[in-house]
């Protein structure tokens, strides 16, 4: 692998790792209101956080980069703060990260926290447990499972992001040039040597990470 | 046999009557620069021959890859010349059918009307945050912009406010939504009726680089092929020209 390439994979760590945590502080909140909402908002809302899990990436991608450019809202909004346009740039990329893997962090937390029900909440309530207490003594721990998931969804969901990345990054090395789109491009130049090898290595990485997490994976039926 | 089935096999028996013998489908894989012109061109292709084109649009080098491994295109409307030389080397085009169907204009583009000076001259003051090009790899647009840069002296200088697209037309889009403050596309996407649609521009003198010769050329699935060989002839008459000229390109 050349140096070109190693920019482009130590980039798409950086990316899935920042969108990854950004999503669970994010979507935890966002999953435990689904979870436990009888509010009328509830359907629209998860319609809209799993809205990116219909639309092609591409389209997604082209959207946000006319919302984030300077004649769009946030565009607007980021230039009147004197922070340039979001496009082209890795914040860029984190901001449509955090778009295309919500649905992947915010379901499987969700689920998680549905499927603990009321019983263990209620009964820590008896025993003088405050709601931030419940919430992080109770609820949390037993939707590790959920949270494992949600992490590896999230990061590989990232990794694995080309449509939006394409539209909005501009394909800078060492900002936003990604394995993936590096790949793509070795293939349009006919350069397939390099092509196989980074999709290879970053196939075995991703096999690996997979293993691991699962292997460690707490949720086997033990007994709870 | 009921009434029902009677009709059903006569109905189908209209589908195996042969068509008329000259109303026939051309695919043409076509340059992403190229895809207004070959719009505006298609409806006069089809009143005077009466064969209808079917264009898939993108870039250069994904058609040759495309081609390479077998896909149904019969006439190739490459961006560069180099393409087209070397599917005929390697067997995949048919001999003696390539030529030039235009030459490419570069052009240094903003939306903003008061960016661009005719002159080029904001390349060199470098008040700007993002320049689009299209991938020099693959497009032979990005490599002319990368190509005047480097006659310019400018390459190092912008080398880190380059946004790449992979074909000219993303690299129009980077500029149209303004993500890109200019940007070097082709002059036939910006000229409408031999103006200036909008923004400002500078026509990059031709002499700071290689000409962008566009070849055509017949494939080997169009070999033999009426409405292929129809359309090669109708890019030479003197209507296309005229047509690909008021575009903005050369011959």
């Amino acid at each position: 692998m050349t140096s070109d390439d190693l920019v482009a994979l130590r980039l798409t760590l950086a990316l899935a790792c920042t969108t990854t945590i950004l999503l669970l502080l994010i979507g935890t909140p966002i999953a435990w209101w689904l979870a436990r909402t009888r509010s009328r908002l509830k359907g629209p809302i998860a319609a809209v956080v799993a809205l990116p899990l219909v639309l092609p990436p591409t389209v997604l991608g082209f959207y946000l980069l006319v919302i984030l450019g300077p004649n769009g809202p946030i565009g607007e909004l980021t230039l009147a703060l004197g922070l340039g346009v979001l496009p082209f740039s890795f914040p860029g990329l984190v901001v449509a990260s955090v778009f295309y893997s919500m649905p992947f962090v915010v379901q499987p937390i969700q689920n998680a926290f549905e499927a603990i029900g009321d019983r263990p909440l209620e009964a820590a309530a008896t025993l003088r447990a405050g709601a931030i207490d419940r919430f992080f003594t109770v609820a949390v721990p037993l939707a590790r499972p959920g949270f494992m998931s949600a992490s590896i969804l999230g990061f590989a969901h990232t990794v694995g992001e080309f449509g939006v990345v394409l539209m909005i990054g501009g394909n800078i090395p060492g900002k936003t040039r990604v394995i993936s789109v590096q790949i793509y491009d070795h293939v349009e130049a006919l350069e397939y040597a390099q092509a196989h090898w980074l999709a290879g290595g970053l196939l075995a990485f991703s096999f690996l990470v997979l293993l691991v997490l699962y292997t460690l994976n707490p949720s086997r039926r033990k007994g709870l | 046999m009921k009434w029902s089935s009677r009709a059903a096999l006569s109905l189908s028996a209209f589908l195996f009557l042969p068509s008329a013998a000259h109303a026939d489908e051309v695919q043409v894989a076509v340059a992403a620069n190229f895809t207004a012109l070959i719009q505006a061109i298609a409806p006069e292709f089809e009143k005077t021959t009466g064969h209808k084109i079917v264009a898939i649009f993108g870039s250069t080098g994904k058609f040759y890859a495309q081609i390479k491994n077998g896909a149904p295109f019969e006439v190739l409307l490459a961006a560069d010349e180099a393409t087209p030389v070397k599917l005929e080397k390697e067997g995949a085009a048919v001999a003696g059918t390539r030529f030039t169907y235009a030459v490419g204009k570069l052009v240094l583009w903003s939306a903003n009307p008061t960016i661009v000076d005719v002159a080029g001259e904001v390349l060199k003051t470098g008040r700007f945050r993002h320049l689009s090009i299209a991938n020099p790899k693959l497009a032979p647009y990005g490599a002319a912009a990368v190509e005047t840069l480097k006659a310019l002296g400018l390459l190092d200088a912008v080398q880190s406010r380059l946004a790449q697209a992979e074909t000219i037309v993303q690299a129009h889009q980077f500029v149209a939504t303004g993500n890109a403050e200019l940007g070097f596309v082709a002059l036939s996407q910006v000229l409408k009726e031999g103006k200036l649609a909008a923004g400002s521009a500078w026509v990059v003198p031709l002499g700071l680089y290689t000409p962008i010769r566009q070849d055509a050329v017949i494939l080997e699935k169009g070999r033999g092929k009426a409405a292929a060989e129809a359309l090669m002839k109708y890019l030479k008459s003197d209507k296309a020209m005229a047509v690909i000229k008021s575009y903005g390109y050369g011959l």
